[in-house]
């Protein structure tokens, strides 16, 4: 997979939703016939995948809300691993 | 982070990966609700898991009830939720089931044979929150026939998956495989291609209710298995990431059992038309599990108190080999109903293992298919089709002597 790009915007896959899941304590991604239970950090980047905001957005917003800087490498790791797995598009 | 695999008619539910309650810990939600809306269907198949007596079972629940069953086990934390059957479109307030769903939150799934899905129930189902729509292709060899020579069904399935699309759903079509229609496989997948799908779910028929009494004439060669799975491996090779293959294997074919519902009780919660509520939808044929009816008991109760859904959870109940092997928090001695079907005893482990002392059972039962398939080629006999006016107790053991 070629190199996700600042500008580009991630958007939930076709069919899928995200949603935070109380009983479970954690966002869940629902899909045909399966879910799956995300983890903090899994669930802090996805919810911010609306296809508005970019990938450049993205970043600078959590390094915002956890107080942490050089985030970008981790994040595109985890929506190139998202994408391969079809959960999330690019929306140019 | 776990997945859950496929559910769909003819396979066992979710299996696999979900953490299950560690023994002694309260179990977690009902994660997966499973509701079997009616048992009235137009098709027959040869191997439905609706249970064989269903004749005898009760009324079906009203549309009040079922928007009872779904607040309560939403409040519990359900969220997957599947409306099968028989055939759902059978019930005309299933839109009203769905609209109710959505607002709860649920992710809604439609197991359908898609006969009734017009384009205005669609359209319906649509604007009432309905996510997904599996499309099965049930039928026995006659639905297969038809389907692979391009007549009536197919015509009509064709059209139901052109709405499928119309109305942007993902294509999802489930094909049961057994003896008779397992060597197609390459053109069942080839018509799936046609119509546009996106996943398949080759899933090879489990023994239960129907199946089970038909197992002697379904249970493919293990060759069959073999030249399928190698047809399936280069169909996507070709097709890429464009089309998702699911190959369900039968388990008779492997040693070690399915993680059946991740362990009963723990994530799995099955509601029958007439409101009996099971922890895995073949689990009405166990034996003294007195399970608990949605009428007269809330969610909560059921889930967590009722003796029914507390019977298997832990290891507590299992016996040896099962109760000191290492592998008891992988599988959790695997199918309980298979274990009764073929040993008499829910208790035992399922003889899939081959470290079950009835697992010749099994192996005899695959020995028994391969000599049968060599002797016939083929030929469909002795099937006992799903019949509304014939209720068939459940037998235990090998049906092999009275098929
Ligand atoms: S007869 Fe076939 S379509 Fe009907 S419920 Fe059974 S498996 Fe499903
Ligand atoms: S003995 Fe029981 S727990 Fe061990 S692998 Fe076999 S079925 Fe699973």
């Amino acid at each position: 997979m070629s190199a996700i790009e600042a500008a580009s915007k991630p958007v939930l896959g076709h069919g899928l939703r995200l949603q935070w899941e109380p009983a479970q304590d954690a966002h869940v991604l629902l899909f045909p016939e399966g879910m799956v239970k995300l983890n903090g950090s899994a669930g802090a980047i996805m919810s911010r995948c609306d296809g508005v905001r970019s990938l450049g957005d993205i970043v600078a917003d959590l390094e915002l809300a956890y107080g942490a800087t050089g985030l970008g490498p981790d994040v595109e790791a985890f929506v190139a691993l998202a994408i391969g797995k079809r959960w999330l598009e690019l929306r140019a | 982070m776990s997945d859950l695999p496929p559910v769909g008619h003819g396979l066992a539910a979710p299996s696999a990966a979900f953490a299950a309650a560690a023994p002694g810990r309260t179990p977690g939600p009902p994660l997966w609700l499973l509701l079997e809306l009616t048992y009235r269907c137009p098709l027959h198949c040869v191997f439905c898991y609706n249970p064989t007596e269903f004749a005898n079972t009760g009324a079906e629940l009203s549309t009040d009830d079922w928007l009872r069953v779904l607040r309560e086990a939403r409040a519990l934390g359900a969220v997957q939720l599947g409306l099968s059957g028989g055939e759902p479109l059978a019930r005309d307030d299933l839109e009203s089931i769905v609209a109710e769903a959505r607002a709860l939150g649920f992710y809604i799934n439609l197991i359908t044979s898609g006969i009734g899905l017009s384009e205005a129930r669609i359209g319906a189902l649509k604007r009432a929150g309905l996510d997904h729509i599996q499309l099965s292709f049930q039928d026995s060899s006659r639905e297969m026939n038809d389907f692979l020579s391009s007549t009536r069904t197919f015509e009509l399935k064709a059209q139901v998956a052109a709405l499928i699309r119309q109305y942007d759903y993902p294509m999802v079509l489930n094909v049961v495989l057994h003896r008779h229609n397992i060597d197609h496989v390459g053109e069942i997948l080839a018509m799936a291609e046609r119509m546009g799908a996106q996943y398949v779910e080759l899933a090879n028929t489990q023994y239960y209710g129907w199946a089970w009494l038909n197992r002697e004439q379904l249970l493919p060669s293990r060759a069959q298995l073999e030249r399928a799975e190698e047809v399936t491996r280069a169909f996507r090779a070709r097709v890429g990431n464009r089309m998702q293959v699911y190959f369900v294997v039968p388990d008779y074919f492997e040693v070690r059992p399915k993680a059946c519902m991740s362990g009963l009780g723990s994530v799995f919660l099955a509601v029958a038309p007439d409101g009996t509520a099971m922890p895995c939808h073949a689990a009405r044929m166990l034996p003294g599990l007195a399970l608990p009816n949605v009428r007269t008991s809330p969610v909560r109760e059921i889930w967590y108190e009722s003796t029914a859904f507390n019977r298997f959870r832990g290891q507590g109940w299992m016996k040896e080999p099962c109760a000191s092997c290492p592998e008891r928090d992988t599988d959790f001695g695997g199918c309980r109903c298979q274990a009764y079907l073929l040993t008499g005893d829910a208790d035992n482990a399922d003889p899939v293992c081959d470290l079950s002392p009835h697992h010749h059972l099994v192996s005899e039962a695959v020995a028994r298919a391969e000599r049968a398939v060599a002797a016939s080629a083929g030929q469909v006999q002795k099937l006992k089709f799903r019949d509304h006016r014939i209720s068939i107790p459940v037998v235990t053991g090998d049906p092999v002597a009275g098929a």
